[in-house]
């Protein structure tokens, strides 16, 4: 239904389009130029006046109604439904909406067919009253906009004021998109912390969740909630995925935009930026079947005691994964900085790797170091790998040898499967995830004021 | 390099008499290619030393091309080719057991527009001395980058603040460190590629001056579109036209009293 009374409006709008044009035309007469606005504005104007309303109804409407719809149901048969809990109250829910649409409803009998009569006329009021609405407000609309062309009408002005009012409404969607997150995040993670302590999760050293009794009857293990083994984990990770990607991915972007020549240069950034573009759970069994095993053998050649998983494969692969990240952006930083500073340096008699080393590097500085948070937050959000080649362990250990877990990991495995949503092991995967924003958040300020400190501007 | 014994210069030039018993930097047959642009045709010149040299002529005659030859700052364009000799104190700069880094030491360059490093404005002074080794101690690089400053005339406005940062001074105090930085090197010969194309008459005025008197240790070729800018800072001027030196001599007689039919109509403004 949304989508037939969707291309309708998207008909009118372009009826209205060629209809605002054509009357711009006529209204200016012999005097094409006489007009204020190109003819086509006029025609965006229409659009704007006629198909908008109805279009804004529409979205609105059909965002809505189902909310509005739900409690006026449940109302009309409140005293049948007086003994009915929450679980079954979207049940029933669910029942007539399938009743009324015709598809499979779990329990089937006569109030439920007459819930579902009742909401089907509802709905089809609703709907009456939707369309009437999109008409009227269309009508009125295009009445006023047709008798608002003239060969003075400033069409382009609205146009333009219009324009801006949809970029600010798309700005504002993505921005309270991030704020609903957070917010959500937050909620649930306080809701977490009545039910376990703030100090036991941040301060715990053992992480056993799993222990937890599904039911009241049965009989667990102690759950413990102490998320420090997840953290050393996490950084343990990223550490080293940081000690591979940050040298290789800073020397591989000097070396394409100031030593590689345009021809090597044009075909090395693409192959590079490839690497990006591999999905991280091919990366996942590289690392699980070709380096954890590489890493094991070796190990035990050097008569060193390696497990099958470990930190160290986990993190080696990570890192080249994220190369990409930093040597495209700092190769942009890099390449950004002006000729003029490297011929000055070179007129002084500069090499090029002292010019590179003194000058293009620290004017490039904030850029590379973005590039670097870029790649830290990536590193640290990244799942696949380490479910494959770092196991699920808990272990509480810097030793790179050892199978440990991270934040990401951990909050997969909580929120897998059945669960239910208010029991603390399910919790505590938004109280990781909030950890995870606290930490990413505090680095990107870390980075921010570090690169304020110690830029070196150029113009 | 093919170098030519001739000393005489092509007919256009060859009626100025030399510039000196012992020029600073000669020029003979020197041909510049872009790729297969013939960008420098056959210059001859002779600059003399502790004096200053202008290069004039319309944009894209090749003075600019010719002056980035003598530090081989054409090094780092890929399609440049340079053929012909350039001798700086009778060695050829082109020669294979020659090293640019210390040729470039010797010969400093001003840009076109003030290109300081995002550095402070000592460490701006200081890079050259450093990256040379030039100083052994603190209290020597200081020293350095004070007699660089006052050389540049900009150490009375800058001495009290030299840790902020060079690209925070105006166009023209930009311009007079990047001569104290060419100058903190120490060099014989000092490049200067149009330096007061990017500033206002004022600070255009104290770079000429500074020009004149940096000329008593260092020999100075500049590049410039004014007239009459090369008729105030330099002794003899050399007119470029079309990748040919079409005539070279004092600025008095180049100014008042050309040979050629081409130097005189540029300079009075019929082309250009």
């Amino acid at each position: 239904m949304f989508l037939t009374l969707f291309g309708l409006v998207l008909a009118v709008a372009v009826i209205c389009f060629v209809m605002g044009r054509s009357r711009a035309v006529a209204v200016s007469g012999t005097q094409f130029s006489a007009l204020h606005s190109l003819p086509s504005y006029h025609g965006w104007w229409m659009v704007l006046m006629a198909a908008g309303p109805a279009f804004a109804v529409l979205v609105l409407w059909s965002l809505i109604s189902p909310y509005l719809l739900r409690p006026m149901m449940l109302s009309q048969f409140a005293p049948q439904l007086a003994e009915f809990s929450a679980a079954q109250l979207d049940g029933f829910w669910r029942d007539i909406q399938a009743i009324a649409g015709g598809g499979m409803p779990g329990v089937r009998d006569a109030f439920r067919e007459e819930a579902a009569a009742a909401y089907q006329s509802t709905s089809r009021m609703s709907l009456i009253g939707m369309v009437t609405l999109m008409i009227a407000l269309g009508a009125a609309g295009f009445y006023f906009g047709w008798n608002a062309i003239a060969v003075n009408f400033r069409a382009r002005h609205r146009v333009e004021t219009a324009v801006k009012v949809f970029l600010a409404g798309s700005a504002t969607v993505a921005i309270l998109t991030t704020v609903g997150i957070v917010m959500s995040l937050l909620f649930e993670s306080l809701r977490f912390f009545t039910m376990v302590s703030p100090l036991d999760f941040l301060f715990g050293t053992t992480w056993t969740p799993q222990q937890m009794a599904f039911r009241a009857d049965q009989v667990g293990g102690t759950a413990a909630f102490g998320f420090i083994p997840l953290l050393t984990g996490t950084l343990l990770i990223t550490f080293i995925a940081m000690m591979v990607a940050a040298p290789l991915g800073i020397l591989a972007a000097i070396y394409l935009s100031d030593y590689a020549s345009p021809q090597v240069r044009a075909v090395g950034k693409p192959v590079l930026e490839l690497l990006a573009g591999i999905p991280t759970v091919v990366y996942g069994f590289f690392a699980a079947l070709t380096v954890a095993p590489f890493i094991r053998n070796s190990g035990q050649a050097m008569g060193l005691d390696v497990s099958s998983e470990s930190a160290l494969a986990a993190g080696v692969v990570m890192g080249i994964m994220i190369v990409p990240f930093v040597s495209s952006l700092s190769d942009d930083v890099i390449s950004a900085v002006p000729q003029s500073l490297r011929d000055g340096s070179a007129g002084l008699g500069a090499t090029k790797s002292e010019t590179i080393r003194r000058v293009v590097l620290p004017a490039a500085l904030p850029g590379i170091v973005s590039a670097l948070v870029l790649a830290v937050s990536r590193a640290m959000g990244e799942t696949m790998i380490v479910v494959m080649a770092a196991g699920m362990a808990a272990n509480l250990t810097l030793n790179p040898l050892e199978a440990v877990t991270t934040i990401t990991v951990q909050i997969g495995t909580l929120l897998t499967g059945d669960q239910e949503f208010d029991s603390p092991k399910t919790l505590a995967a938004f109280g990781l995830g909030l950890s995870l924003f606290v930490i990413t958040l505090s680095l990107n300020l870390v980075a921010l004021r570090v690169v304020n400190k110690y830029r070196e501007q150029y113009d | 390099m093919n170098s030519l014994p001739s000393f005489e210069t092509t007919a256009a030039t060859s009626a100025v008499p030399a510039a000196a018993v012992h020029p600073k930097i000669t020029g003979r047959n020197v041909n510049v290619f872009y790729g297969e642009k013939h960008a420098i045709k056959d210059v001859n010149v002779d600059i003399p030393e502790r004096s200053v040299m202008a290069f004039i002529g319309p944009s894209g005659c090749g003075k600019s091309t010719f002056l980035r030859c003598i530090n081989r700052m054409n090094d780092t364009i890929s399609i440049c080719r340079v053929t012909g000799d350039i001798r700086i104190d009778e060695r050829d700069i082109y020669d294979r057991s020659l090293d640019v880094v210390q040729l470039r030491a010797r010969v400093g360059m001003v840009f076109q527009k003030p290109n300081p490093f995002p550095k402070s404005i000592y460490e701006n002074v200081a890079y050259g001395p450093r990256i040379h080794g030039l100083v052994k101690s603190k209290s020597e690089l200081d020293e350095v980058v004070e007699t660089a400053l006052t050389k540049a005339s900009l150490w009375n406005e800058v001495k009290d603040r030299l840790q902020e940062s060079g690209t925070g001074l105006s166009g023209g105090q930009q311009q007079r460190l990047c001569i104290a930085r060419a100058i903190a090197v120490s060099p014989e010969v000092i490049l200067m590629d149009e330096p007061c194309s990017a500033l206002d008459p004022i600070a255009t005025a104290k770079i000429e001056e500074l020009i004149d008197e940096l000329k008593q240790n260092f020999t100075i070729v500049i590049v410039t579109h004014s007239m009459q800018q090369a008729a105030r800072v330099s002794q003899r001027t050399a007119f470029f036209h079309l990748g040919v030196l079409v005539e070279e001599g004092t600025t008095d007689q180049i100014f008042t009293n050309p040979v050629d039919t081409r130097t005189r109509d540029y300079i009075t403004g019929r082309f250009g």
